[in-house]
Order: C-alpha cells, then structure tokens, then sequence
C-alpha cells in the first residue's frame, strides 16, 4: 500500500521542511485559524476509535471493520434498522424443508455488484464455496465462518455448511447439516455478505496467508466489491481516513450523504473535542459521563437498546467452595445492583435476570432478578461453612465495552457489596490484552471471580447461552467440573436443533430458567445500552442494538 | 574519517542485533499478546492453540527468534496484527515515518530558534531581571510533563479559542495529492496551498508541546556556555585587539559556545521520539509515535519490534551525525 521511499526524497524532504517549518512562527499571524475544512454539506464524516482490520468482511474481526464494510455489504438477510429482527435483504424469502435442513431463498432480480456483474443464484453459491474453501491460515483468520459454520470444505463431516445450489437464476439451496436455531439468522453476519465473485477471484481473494506474528491479506482485502448503497473510495493511510462513495446506482434508495468519511481518533476525549469543533460529525460510544453535556452542546446521544450482558463468572475449577450452590447464591443476594445501574451505567441500563437482553426470543419473563440481601447472603455462606471465604476476585484495565463503560468502577462497587457479607476479596487486575482474556478463558482459567460480558452477534438465544455454556469443555464457568455441566450443554444442544420456532423459544425460556434457579454457574449482572452521538445538523441515524448502523439515511447540515 | 564512521556503524549493527534480542524475550514474556487481542471476548482454549499455532507463536521462544532473524535478513519484518493488519510491519513504519519528521523536525527548529538567540541574550546580561525570568521559565519547560503541556495547548488554542485543529494532520476533505507523505511539504512541491497551510497548522500545538524540552535544554546549555566563553582569555584579547563586536560575537563568543549546544541539539533530536509518543497519542498525530503506543497497547509484535529497533538506529545515527559535525567545526577531534 506504502511506497518505499529514498533516502534522496527524505533527505529533501528534510532539507525542504525545514526551511519552511522556520518560516511557520511568523506566519502565523496571518491565519485566523478558522477550522480550515471545506464543509462538504454531503459529506458524513465519523470518527473512528481505531483502523480498519481490512475491507473484506469475511476475514474481518472487529467493530471497526464492520462499520465501514456494513455501509458496502448486504447479505442474503437483513437486520430491521433499530432492531434485531431480521428482515430480507439481498434473498426475498426463505423456507427450509422439513426437517430444517435444506433452505430455498428466493432473490433479489434487480441487483448488480459495484464492478456491474449480476447478483444471482451463481454468484451467491460462488460466495458460499470461497467461504467454505479456504487455506490453512484462513481457516484461523475467518473467525465468524468458524464460529457459526464449525468447520470447512477440509472437514466436511463437522461443517455446518454442506452444499450450495443454484437451482434457478434467482434461487439457491442451501445444506446445512442439522436443524440449527442459529440458521439462518447468521446470514445477517456482516462477515457472511455476498462479494463480487469476479472480484473475488480476480483480486485472489483467498490468497490469506500467514506471516511471522500476523496475517497479510490478499489484493481484494484492499478493493472489497459489494452490492451496498456505498462504494469502497480510498483509505488514506498517511491521514488515518477512509472514505466511501455513494453508490448511484443501488437497487433500493439511494443513499442521502455523497460520501462518508471514517476518520481514526484513537483517543475517546479527542473525539469528543473532534466533534465539538464541527471537524466530525458523529462517533461510537461516547462515554457515559459525557451524554448530558454532548446533548447541552446541541449534539444528540443516540441511545441503542441494550443487547448485551455484563456477568461476573465464577470458576469452581479455581476456587472449590463455589462448587456450593449456597455460596454462589450467597454472591448473588449480595450484589446491590440496582444501585449499581443507578449510579456506575448510562440511563437505560436495566438489572439482569438472566444471561440474554429481553430482545432475544428464547428470553424468560418469569424470571425475579435476585433480591439484594446481605443478610440473607450471610446466612446461606454459614450454611455452606464459607464465611469468611477469599475470593481472587478479577478487573480488567485499558479497556471499556459496549457492556462496561469502566470496568474499575464496576468493579469496586462489586466488590464493596462483597466484601460487606464477609467475603475476603483479594484484587487482581491484568489489562485487557494483557493477559486479563488468557487468565480467565485459560483452561482452567486462573481468577475465582471475574467480571466479563458479551454483545449479541444476531437474535439467538444459543449466540448467548450456548456460548457461554454449550462447550463444556472449553468455557470460562468451569461447568465441566460441576454435575450439571454436561446436562446443560446437551440441552443447550438440544434446543439449538428444534426446528419449529415457538417450541424453541419454550426450550431456551426453560433452560434460562434452570440456569439462573438451579444452576447458576455465573452471576448476570445487567444490560447496558452502548450510545453513538452525533453533531448538530446531523439526522436520520437509527441506533441499532446491534451497533449495526447503516449510514444511508443520514443527512447532514439538512436544516 | 572514513574508518571512524565505519567503526561506528559496525557498533550501530551489534547494538541493534542484540537488542532485537532482548526486545524479542521481552516482549514475548508479557502476559497477555496479540492472541487476545485479536480474539478478544471469543476467546476460547482451542481457538487461541489455533490461532497461535497460525502465527507461529506456539514454538520455543529461540526458534520463534530464529525465524525472526532468517525473515529479517530477507527484509521481512513481519505483518501488523493491530495497527494496519495485515500491512507489512516495516510500511508501517515508513507510513508513519514523515509525520514524526514533519513533528520532530519543526519542533527541533522552534528549540533552536528561540533556544538558542534567547541563551544568549541572557548571558549577555547575565543576572538581569530578564535573565532570572527566561531562566525560570525554561526551568518550567523541563519539568512539566510533555503530556501536560500537550492537554494544555489543545485545551486552550483547540477546544476553547477554537484556533487550531484538535488533532490528526489534515482536515477531512481538504483536496491534497501525496508525494512524499509530508504533508506540508507536498503541499508546496503541488502547490496545493490550502492543504500545505492545513497541514502546517495541524503541526503547530504538537511541535510547541514537543519543542518545549529540547527549548529549555538548549536555551540553558546556550546561557552556560555563552557565559564560560564570554571568559575566556582570547575573548578578552580579541577585544584588546580592538576587533568589532559583530567579529567578536561571531567568530569567538558564538562559534567557541555552539560545541556543547551541538552535542545537546544532537541528542535532544533523538530523545524526541520518547516526547513524540506523548504527544501524537494527545493530539491523535499519526506518526511513529502513536503508532508505538497503539501497537504495545494492542500487542502488535511486528510493529512494535520494528519501531524500537528503527528508534534504536535513529538515535545512534544522530549520534554518529552529532560526532562527525564536531568533528567539523573543532579541528582538534578530527586530528584525534
């Protein structure tokens, strides 16, 4: 991407500069420093908090990414904008067959890819086998395809995905090998879009490979081909800026804005500083403190609907006492988490009473959120002889989520509630890519007690629970080591392959129920809705629960 | 000459092999590394043996270093994990690399323009209320964290007075062709005015923020050595002999006090890299700097390996550069 230079131009480079930057002092005077930007009225310009991974969604990993390629991509099915429900986007409609192993989708007949190739059932099959065939190193990289397909075209037998047919210009079958509650809602993963396959293959798209520590990505990465209401413009490296093009002719409306520029501002304050002196118009996850005065300031806070959890995990395998369900109970009774959404989450933070958002079909309205009673905590660690107990009870630092705003202050009212029924918490802290995520995912993890969450991919009761417990042998609660654990994982199983979909929201509102009264491996804390804010003049942004924002219908400066 | 300088960078080369090792050790026996950071809450037992088994971060910690070094003679330094994935480690480097020089360099001259002329007015009237206050002054310029001094000056000319950019190198939309990736530069070699004056007023607080110590340094070391010169007998001979001022202040007084203001200009010049990641990371100024912070933060090994070990080489060439110009300007070291 970055020529090489000379040491020739550096050395004029310097020379050059210097006799400039000497001139700088005096001239000064003569600017009035008035922002200097030409306020382009259709340009959106948001800061982003870090650079894109790169701009084929497939390989892609991060929030960061995804942003940018949402505005490019669409996939077979769609996410409402403001909600997690899933609507056609690229596929019309959609019916398995019987036994939920087999989906026809009907498509779209009026799609063109940005490079002008036809969208169709081929095209949406070749998209479908390039994901499925990959290399060793993208086997690694494709973390998504991993996570929902379970495996690729080199081991067949434990991949999700079998077969994808064209079965007429505008109609695919898709195999899949068992009845899954995450299929097909995982088409609306953003890493499961439908590229260009003349691209694809002309860009060398599988071409990943990995290299020393990292992974280096093929042409294509750098020159992603969708069907989305925005183009891929330039990444402008030097200045930290991304910028996509509208896409005139887009089969739905076309988009409102000429252009959105996605400019990298690491720091969270120089963002907000960004967006008071109007050089931004916009960016994600505005901290909490800050919302009342960014609304004073004119701007608007675009409050999500949570879809996210905050537990604090127990690991049995780390410290034997929490075996007891008495003890975790106790934990539980402890925890003055009303107080805790009142004074340490944003407005709109609600306490949990069980490991979903009350958006994910599968979600148990019977549940009471456990009471907070420290006496009653005291009494049940008596009975289970663990008064007094220590707990190596785990933050993280250098980080915030969508989930954990600030996971210090979080964590101290935590452990001030502990404390106050007795318990002996010993503090331990790592930061976040530090060695926080090895020590509590480790096998078996290191910390007693830890605080730890998760936001949905997609409207699925198994994206939640079945991660945190469907695996018995790899999870951060330690479950195989209690008598319940592998019950638990076989349910969660077995509900996932329910095909009818009511009879399944049944299965998983009674595994959530079991979960939180009998089991309770870990200890749901709430759900906190994640903002965006944006500046004055700027309008039509629909918060999504899924920070699955699409730009197209954003104005800016309209009034 | 010649062998001195080739004695030198043969010393340069031992420095940098055996940091590289050290770093290598060092970095790898952090908790915690590039795994986590690219997995993040996804993270599970055998993903991670996976996706270290990938990258090669499962082997024996020599064998991994082996590698590094075979890759390296071939002028692979490895691909970023976190600061421009996928992008060769050392184009990163050189990406990020003139706006550090842009930031250094304007910095460096601002020290020097004001450090210099403002010590030797201020041993000329040594003592004067003029000099305890410049002496005062520059005594804050040491002591006060770059950081600070950053957060001060975007604070006020940024947010509050609204006079300069916030942050970044250029405004978004500004219409700028790339050359030679400094952007003020390039500015004027296209005559693109407006992005050169852009790109120039970006500069400005992180370069004052950043001149700050080397100013205090120089403008003291200046003070000190104008004022042992000002002694010296061949001063006061020059002056017997009844040569002019501007002779005297020339080619005795000034010339005879620049040898330790060179020495310290030198290494200010190679210490600025530390103020750098200060200061890009205040004013999110994506130069080498940020890219150090960003890349130990995310635990991008390649990155941050290629950036410590080019700093290395940077400071001991300045160095080198420091010595030969000494050597130039007192006859007695070239002799030696």
């Amino acid at each position: 991407m970055s020529p090489k230079r000379t040491l020739a131009t550096w050395t004029t480079a310097l020379l050059a500069v210097a006799t400039l930057a000497s001139c700088a002092d005096s001239e000064r005077d003569g600017g009035d420093g008035e922002g200097g930007g030409s306020e382009d009225a259709g340009t959106f310009i948001f800061g982003a908090a870090g650079a894109p991974e790169m701009f084929d969604p497939y390989y892609a990993t991060d929030g960061e990414t995804f942003r940018i390629t949402r505005q490019m991509f669409e996939g077979l099915l769609g996410i409402e904008p403001g909600s997690a429900e899933v609507v056609p986007e690229l596929a019309t409609e959609w019916t398995p067959n019987e036994e939920g192993t087999e989906w026809t989708f009907t498509l779209r007949d009026d799609v063109t890819f940005h490079d002008g190739e036809p969208f169709n059932a081929e095209a949406v099959c070749a998209n479908f086998e390039r994901m499925f065939d990959q290399n060793e190193a993208g086997q690694v990289a494709a973390e998504y395809w991993g996570y929902v397909m379970g495996a690729y075209a080199n081991d067949p037998e434990n991949s999700l995905y079998q077969g994808c047919e064209a079965t007429d210009e505008f109609e695919v079958v898709i195999t899949i090998s068992g009845p899954t509650s995450g299929f097909p809602t995982m088409l609306t993963l953003e890493s499961l879009s439908m590229q260009s396959p003349k691209a694809l293959e002309e860009g060398d798209a599988n071409g990943i490979a990995a290299e020393g520590e990292g992974f280096s990505f093929p042409a294509y990465a750098d020159a992603p081909v969708g069907t989305g209401p925005f183009t891929f413009g330039e990444f402008d490296e030097a200045n930290g800026e991304i910028t996509l093009e509208r896409n005139d002719d887009y089969w739905g409306d076309t988009a409102k804005v000429s252009e959105i520029v996605f400019r990298v501002i690491p720091d969270e304050s120089t963002r907000r500083q960004e967006l008071e002196a109007g050089s931004i118009n916009g960016y994600d996850l505005p901290n909490p403190v800050d919302w009342a005065g960014l609304e004073e300031d004119g701007n608007s806070v675009e409050v999500r609907d949570p879809f996210n959890i905050l537990y604090l995990g127990l690991n049995p395998e780390a410290n034997p006492k929490l075996k007891d369900l008495k003890v975790r109970q106790a934990l539980y009774h402890a925890l003055n988490r009303e107080q805790l959404v009142q004074t340490q989450l944003p407005e709109g933070a609600a306490v949990a009473t069980q490991f979903m958002p009350d958006t994910v079909s599968g979600y148990n309205t019977s549940l009471e959120p456990y009471a907070y009673d420290p006496d009653e905590a005291k009494r049940l660690l008596a009975e289970a002889g663990a008064e007094g107990m220590t707990l190596e009870f785990a933050y993280p630092t250098e980080v915030t989520r969508p989930y954990m705003p600030d996971p210090e202050k979080i964590y101290e009212a935590l452990r001030t509630d502990l404390e106050a029924v007795g318990i002996n918490v010993k503090v331990v802290t790592a930061s976040w890519n530090g060695g926080y995520l090895d020590n509590v995912s480790g096998e078996p993890g290191k910390y007693d007690a830890y605080i730890l969450g998760w936001t949905g991919d997609y409207d699925s009761a198994h994206n939640f629970i079945g991660t945190f417990f469907g695996n018995l042998k790899d999870n951060d609660f330690g479950t195989d080591v209690m008598p319940w654990g592998k019950q638990l994982a076989d349910d969660l199983k077995a509900a996932d392959a329910i095909v009818d979909e009511a009879e399944r929201g049944a299965a998983f509102e009674e595994i959530n129920r079991q979960i939180m009264e009998e089991y309770l491996p870990g200890l749901p804390i709430s759900h906190s809705p994640p903002a965006l804010v944006v500046g004055p003049g700027v309008e039509g942004v629909i918060p999504s629960p899924l920070t699955a924002e699409e730009f197209d219908t954003v104005t800016v400066g309209g009034e | 000459m010649l062998r001195f300088v080739l004695r030198r960078l043969l010393q340069m080369c031992v420095v940098v092999l055996v940091l590289s090792m050290l770093l290598f050790a060092w970095l790898r026996s952090l908790p915690g590394g590039p795994v986590s950071a690219i997995l993040g809450e996804r993270q599970t037992p055998e993903r991670r043996a996976a996706l270290e088994a990938a990258l090669g971060l499962d082997q024996p910690l020599p064998v991994q270093y082996q590698k590094f070094l075979q890759r390296v003679v071939q002028g692979d330094f490895g691909v970023s994990t976190k600061v421009l994935p996928g992008e060769d480690a050392l184009d990163v480097f050189f990406t990020r690399l003139p706006a550090t020089i842009e930031l250094a360099v304007l910095a460096l001259l601002l020290a020097i323009v004001i450090g210099i002329p403002l010590g030797y007015f201020a041993a000329r009237r040594a003592g004067s209320a003029v000099d305890t206050t410049t002496v005062i002054f520059s005594l804050i310029g040491v002591a006060v964290p770059v950081f600070f001094t950053a957060f001060l000056l975007k604070y006020f000319f940024a947010v509050e007075w609204n006079l300069l950019p916030v942050s970044g190198r250029q405004t978004t939309g500004i219409d700028a062709t790339r050359v030679t990736g400094l952007f003020v530069l390039d500015g004027i070699l296209t005559r693109e005015w407006d992005a050169a004056w852009d790109a120039l007023k970006h500069l400005i607080l992180p370069a004052l923020a950043l001149a700050t110590i080397p100013f205090a340094v120089i403008f003291r070391i200046t003070r000190a050595s104008v004022l042992d010169v000002l002694d010296e007998d061949y001063v006061r001979t020059a002056e017997a002999k009844g040569l002019s001022t501007a002779v005297i202040r020339s080619r005795h007084v000034l010339r005879n006090a620049m040898l330790p203001v060179l020495t310290t200009i030198g290494l200010q010049a190679g210490g600025l890299l530390a103020g750098a990641v200060l200061t890009e990371t205040v004013f999110s100024y994506r130069g080498v700097g940020e890219a150090l912070a960003t890349s130990f933060r995310e635990k991008d090994y390649a990155v941050l390996q290629v950036l410590i070990l080019a700093a290395a080489v940077i400071y001991v060439v300045i160095n080198l550069l420091v010595d030969i110009a000494y050597a130039l300007i007192d006859p007695r070291i070239r002799t030696r």
